[in-house]
């Protein structure tokens, strides 16, 4: 049986008829975000649903997956912020930046909060050099922007996810 | 300048909103062109309009869209936004805030070499940018400028989005094919060049999204009025992305052949306060590090006086500033780091050379590097130029040559003598 496919029928079909009929291949990077929705990681158990669905052999979708900093593997944070500190963001105070919002959250680079909600990574360019420092947020399947910001600022982001994850909760 | 050719968001508030850019000439090049012109015609007229590719290398648009032959259909165009050379931020704006300019130029890219299926990749991280632009495409398709005979035209155009998901190299041209076909974005070997096999072993053509955003302008004005920018072997605008130690940074849309001075002191308001101006890269972390004196001030920024001056070239004119506060080990460090962080691993010379560039700059970043290791660097960029499979390789040398070269004095402060 299908998880994938029984899961997200319409947005699958959707997807393939993205690329010409014979080239269900490159649906493969597509499938992977779509699998990765939920968790935030790609189940080990939907590799066969993406090799089924696109024709392919489970290895290379594996290759695939492992090539892409996006595609995560292992279970993480439910998000991501991941901090440019790349050349130009540097020039412009974002490792300080990252040292701080660390210290704050009490993590190290590369760790998940006690409350498993942030893993906080540093990353290459984003192409918001000019607005740094900036980091980009992703989780529940979308990846969004925030840029000029101080420790203060990201802070407030932060605590708004923590409150949002609070209601879901309580909402069962 | 007075109005923006690109940037038109600056003057045209809401120019994103499909009945405003209509407003603003928005389609009526796409219109001409399929009602009254043939699609060599539109080839021709690129060609002599001069634009050259804004992506790096600066290849005369209008040529390339020669390459494609004419006995192997489909051909497919496939849109560069993967956007991922630090310092450049150019396609995102446009894609931002002028997408529907970028959009009518893919589609009369797509008209010129007859494809009826386009794609635009766009770096994973533009997630947010995908979503609106196939929001976008529907809009298009609504109101009958995109799908099946066109305007009653007889030519038929479908867009997609494809996003990757992180990797540098899939902006080099090969990589981004195969990532658009589902596989690790590695190089393919050339020949054959895309033109003539590419997507899906089909005849693909490959611009970069500002040098698609100039063709609605250059096709409704005609290619002498677009020759007026520029200079002559440059013609027309391009968009500079200023950032690092600079007051203003940002995109600054500016005829090609403006000065290095103009560009920095001028549009970018200088360094900060107090620092004086050490270096520039114009081609982000892929460039040579070119030390700022009068002469690289008066250089005009066109691909041709960039190479002949500073033996530097443009490339996509994401120009990273640097002043006397930074020291170029640190700063070349960082490059090196960079690379080898987004080396695809295809080839022994850049793999193994990056992972040994990276552990030396570490060690020096750590005081732990001795006098020999600046040689040892620099001996290990140069053992890699002309061995790698793709310019990348190439481009993690750049930095590493010409920082030690004019700024050995820094190195030595992170070595024991
Ligand atoms: C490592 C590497 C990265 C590149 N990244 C990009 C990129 O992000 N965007 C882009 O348009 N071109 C990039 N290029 C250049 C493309 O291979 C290609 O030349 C370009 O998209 C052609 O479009 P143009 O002729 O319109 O410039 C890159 C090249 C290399 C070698
Ligand atoms: S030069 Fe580097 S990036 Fe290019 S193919 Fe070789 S290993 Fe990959
Ligand atoms: S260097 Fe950070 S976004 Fe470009």
């Amino acid at each position: 049986m299908n998880k994938l496919l029984k899961k997200y029928p319409n947005e699958i079909e959707k997807i393939l008829s993205r690329y010409p009929a014979d080239q269900t291949r490159s649906a493969v990077m597509p499938l992977l975000f779509l699998a990765q929705r939920e968790e935030g990681f790609v189940p080990s158990d939907t590799l066969a649903d993406i090799a089924e669905i696109t024709g392919i052999s489970e290895t290379d979708i594996t290759s695939v997956l492992g090539f892409y900093t996006l595609f995560h593997e292992q279970p993480g944070g439910r998000y991501y912020i991941q901090i440019c500190t790349d050349l130009p963001c540097a020039l412009r105070g974002s490792e300080e930046y990252l040292e701080t919002l660390c210290q704050k959250l009490g993590v190290k680079e590369g760790e998940t909060t006690a409350d498993g909600l942030f893993t906080v990574e540093a990353v290459k360019c984003l192409a918001a050099c000019h607005r740094a420092p900036m980091f980009q947020l992703q989780g529940d399947g979308e990846i969004k922007y925030y840029e000029d910001q101080s420790v203060e600022k990201t802070l407030a982001v932060i605590e708004a996810l923590r409150e949002k994850a609070k209601q879901e909760a309580a909402n069962g | 300048m007075d109005k923006k050719i690109l940037l038109r968001h600056l003057d045209v508030p809401n120019i994103n909103q499909l009945e405003v850019y209509r407003q603003h000439d928005g389609f009526k090049a796409f219109e001409k062109v399929i009602s009254s012109m043939k699609p060599a015609e539109v080839t021709a007229e690129v060609k002599s309009s001069g634009l050259r590719g804004r992506g790096g290398a600066g290849f005369p648009t209008g040529i390339k869209w020669n390459f494609l032959p004419n006995d192997s259909w489909p051909h497919y165009v496939v849109a560069n936004a993967d956007e991922s050379e630090p310092g450049t931020f150019k396609d995102r704006e446009l894609m931002e805030s002028n997408p529907f300019q970028f959009l009518e130029g893919l589609m009369l890219a797509s008209f010129a070499v007859q494809a009826n299926l386009s794609y635009i990749y766009l770096r994973g991280e533009f997630w947010e940018i995908a979503h609106d632009l196939d929001q976008k495409i529907q809009d298009l398709e609504d109101v009958g400028l995109l799908g099946e005979n066109i305007l009653g035209s007889g030519y038929s155009l479908h867009l997609r989005t494809h996003l990757g998901a992180g990797a540098y190299i899939c902006g080099e041209e090969t990589a981004l094919l195969e990532s658009l076909e589902g596989k690790m974005g590695q190089p393919r070997l050339r020949p054959p060049f895309p033109a003539v096999e590419g997507l899906y072993g089909k005849p693909t053509l490959i611009n970069n999204v500002e040098t698609l955003a100039n063709l609605p302008p250059i096709l409704l004005n005609g290619a002498d009025w677009y020759r007026g920018f520029g200079t002559e072997q440059s013609p027309g605008v391009k968009i500079f992305s200023l950032s690092g130690c600079i007051n203003k940074p940002g995109n600054y849309e500016l005829p090609l052949g403006v000065t290095y001075g103009e560009l920095i002191n001028t549009y970018g308001g200088g360094v900060p306060e107090g620092r004086t101006l050490k270096a520039v890269m114009s081609a982000g972390a892929s460039s040579d590090i070119v030390v700022v004196d009068q002469y690289c001030l008066d250089t005009p920024l066109a691909y041709e006086t960039c190479m002949d001056r500073l033996g530097a070239p443009l490339g996509s004119a994401s120009v990273i500033v640097i002043d006397d506060s930074v020291n170029i080990a640190w700063l070349v460090a960082k490059t090196v780091n960079f690379f080898k962080h987004e080396s695809c691993g295809k080839c022994t010379p850049c793999r193994e050379g990056t992972f040994w560039m990276n552990s030396i700059t570490s060690r020096m970043m750590r005081n732990e590097a001795s006098a020999a290791d600046i040689d040892l660097l620099k001996n290990v960029a140069l053992q890699m130029q002309g061995k790698c499979l793709c310019a990348l390789g190439e481009f993690s040398t750049m930095a590493v040559v010409t920082g030690i070269d004019r700024f050995r004095s820094d190195f030595e402060k992170h070595v024991r003598s």
